[in-house]
């Protein structure tokens, strides 16, 4: 390697690494829900190795407040609060984001391929979606999931991608509609590429943006439904997470006896996550569109006006 | 008309996808849940040759073809016959029909407040952008937007219900003083046990409308025709309720359909954390004592009502989008 490519290259690394930080900090929203959501992934990664290696461990406090021994109490098993915290934000965490992704996989592709063939796939399928749209979600999870046999995160995560894939699909079809006439595609089309190249390298990246926000918005659903359907006792109840937590902390009277340090955490943190995820959603918002944004200072009406490039 | 029967017939192929998915879900389910479950209706006796009859065509554990099977199902469900519940051998119809006016008058009444207010504070927040109230409120709501509403109805019955003893917190009314019926004093007590959880569901729900509010609203603040308007003198007022929030709207009934199945599901939870005698109630009583005939009944009877208000979303459409209304079909 010739000193010139080695300085060039050093040079556009820097020059990406630039152009990466001033992407995610460009955006004080985008910025803060990042922070958020690498704060809780690495304490889903690395968080467990640093508390006692079972934290469904009963013990020998019951129902103690927070203390040194114990930063956020123990429940009535004697079981340590900031462990199972810790530990349940593995499963949350996980199941959030893989499910999100599968689901949102599928939004892409049904999306995409309804969008870019129309006629009676785009019929076909758009039926099916708008469907599975108006079908009230978590009450089928709940149907589905009383009826499969097996209890875990593997039912929830087919549970919540039956159910969430939906919403995604229709937005991207919308987008892809709106693409599929442009120059690019019918340059692309008049080269003889095939169909399915054209929708995943041509009209799929121009639209990435859209999947993101899609795939964030996913992540929070199955989040928040995840917790839902562990709450009321359908997910694993001997592993530990967040929405686990709350169903112990509910049948085991913790409001009655004002034990709060049980059910406030994991509730929190779950409204922490969803939070930040959402905060870079609007984020992503705003910089695709910049009269969504928030004015620090001056006259809105002023700025209200935005002149089109 | 023609977006409207198209929507009439997107519900209908929804309907009959519930209805099939009812059928299904328990004969595609591995491990045969029928099976086990009618072996253990059989060791625990008191069924009637009748009954088990009936369980077996739910179920799918006789032995016809499965579209026979279907074809008796349906027919079941058109003669109103949702089967009995395992628990107390009451026809599933009675308990919907009992529990079905707690919930819809719990969600409906905290619907339309939630979307009310979450609608007025968005066309409020875009129109005075970079004020105060824009910076705290958005970020308030994008936070308000991710609570979970059971851990939030927990949360209010921890602080209002048990620790300040403010309103009551379990149940839908004072079940030692009144018996439902139509008494002043039982519709008081109804509504007083109501706050708790109608509050859970506004407060949960009012994240959504308020942000999809704003954003259309600013989009619509900068189309041409409210720049004519300002320039022709016309009243701060007018501009921007006759002219931006009454197209910014559109999107946001919208949105209101799409995410009604999100809020019932929200307020199925929150049932749940107050013991409201309602639908979501019954229905995870349903799960725990694994009387299937009561969760699909339920099931049902919460998509159909999804599906009406949905209905009920697109006639506000028509009413309130000229173009929709003059399209010819």
């Amino acid at each position: 390697m010739s000193i010139t490519t080695a300085t060039r290259e050093v040079a556009s690394d820097q020059h990406a690494g630039a152009r990466l930080r001033r992407m995610l900090t460009a955006n004080g929203k985008v910025t803060f829900g990042l922070a958020v959501v690498l704060f809780f992934a690495l304490v889903a990664l690395v968080g467990p190795l640093f508390v006692s290696s079972n934290a469904n461990a009963f013990g020998p406090d019951i129902g103690v407040g927070p203390s040194a021994a114990h930063p956020l109490g123990t429940t009535s098993y004697g079981q340590d609060v900031l462990a199972q915290v810790i530990v349940g934000a593995r499963v949350s965490v996980a199941l959030g984001f893989i499910t999100g992704f599968i689901a949102t996989a599928i939004a892409v592709i049904v999306g995409l391929v309804s969008g870019y063939y129309g006629g009676w796939i785009d019929e076909t399928l758009s039926m099916f979606s708008n469907v599975f749209l108006v079908l009230p979600a978590l009450p089928l999870a709940i149907v589905l999931a009383s009826f499969l046999p097996y209890k875990g995160p593997l039912t929830i995560g087919f549970v919540l991608t039956i159910t969430g894939w939906s919403w995604g699909a229709r937005v991207l079809r919308s987008q892809t509609l709106s693409l599929r006439n442009r120059e690019f595609v019918t340059a692309a089309k008049a080269t003889g590429e095939p169909g399915w190249r054209i929708i995943f390298f041509e009209i799929f990246p121009s639209e990435i943006s859209v999947v993101v926000a899609q795939l964030l918005g996913t992540i929070i659903y199955v989040i928040l439904a995840e917790a839902g359907l562990e709450f009321l006792g359908l997910g694993d109840l001997n592993s530990v997470s967040w929405g686990a937590m709350l169903y112990w902390a509910g049948n085991n009277d913790a409001l009655l006896l004002g034990w709060w340090w049980w059910f406030v955490p994991p509730g929190f943190c779950i409204a922490i996550l969803g939070a930040g995820l959402a905060f870079v959603n609007f984020g992503i918002d705003e910089i695709a569109n910049p009269r969504l944004r928030t004015i620090k200072s001056g006259r809105a009406k002023t700025a209200r006006k935005v002149v089109a490039p | 008309m023609r977006h409207l029967i198209r929507r009439v017939i997107l519900y209908l192929v929804a309907l009959w996808a519930s209805v099939t998915l009812n059928f299904l879900i328990p004969r595609l389910s591995p491990g045969d849940p029928a099976q086990a479950l009618l072996a253990r209706r059989q060791r625990n006796g008191g069924l009637s040759p009748a009954a088990l009859h009936a369980l077996e065509i739910q179920y799918g554990a006789t032995k016809d073809p499965i579209l026979t099977q279907y074809g008796q199902y349906v027919s079941n469900l058109l003669h109103a016959n949702l089967g009995t519940s395992f628990a107390n051998a009451e026809p599933v119809s009675h308990v919907i029909a009992r529990d079905l006016p707690w919930t819809l008058a719990l969600v409906g009444v905290s619907l339309i407040l939630s979307f009310l207010i979450g609608t007025i504070l968005g066309v409020a927040v875009a129109w005075w952008r970079g004020a105060k109230s824009d910076t705290i409120l958005m970020p308030a709501f994008t936070f308000l937007s991710a609570i979970p509403y059971f851990w939030f109805a927990l949360a209010l019955v921890y602080l209002l219900g048990y620790t300040l003893n403010w309103l009551p917190s379990n149940g839908g009314y004072d079940v030692y003083t009144y018996s439902p019926g139509w008494s002043l004093g039982f519709f008081f007590s109804a509504a007083q046990y109501a706050i708790l959880p109608a509050l859970t569901i506004v407060v949960g729900s009012i994240a959504g409308w308020m942000l999809g509010m704003r954003n259309t609203m600013i989009t619509t603040l900068s189309e041409d025709y409210v720049l004519m308007a300002e320039a022709k003198g016309l009243s701060r007022r007018r501009v921007m309720l006759t002219y931006a929030a009454r197209n910014a709207i559109l999107p946001n009934i919208t949105s209101f359909a799409l995410s009604l199945g999100f809020v019932v599901s929200g307020s199925l939870l929150t049932e749940i954390v107050f013991n409201y005698p309602g639908i979501g109630y019954a229905l995870v009583q349903g799960v725990e004592n694994k009387d299937y005939p009561v969760i699909q009944g339920l099931f049902l009877i919460i998509t159909v009502a999804v599906l009406l208000a949905n209905f009920l979303a697109d006639l506000a459409y028509v009413i309130l989008d000229p173009r929709v209304r003059g399209e010819k079909g």
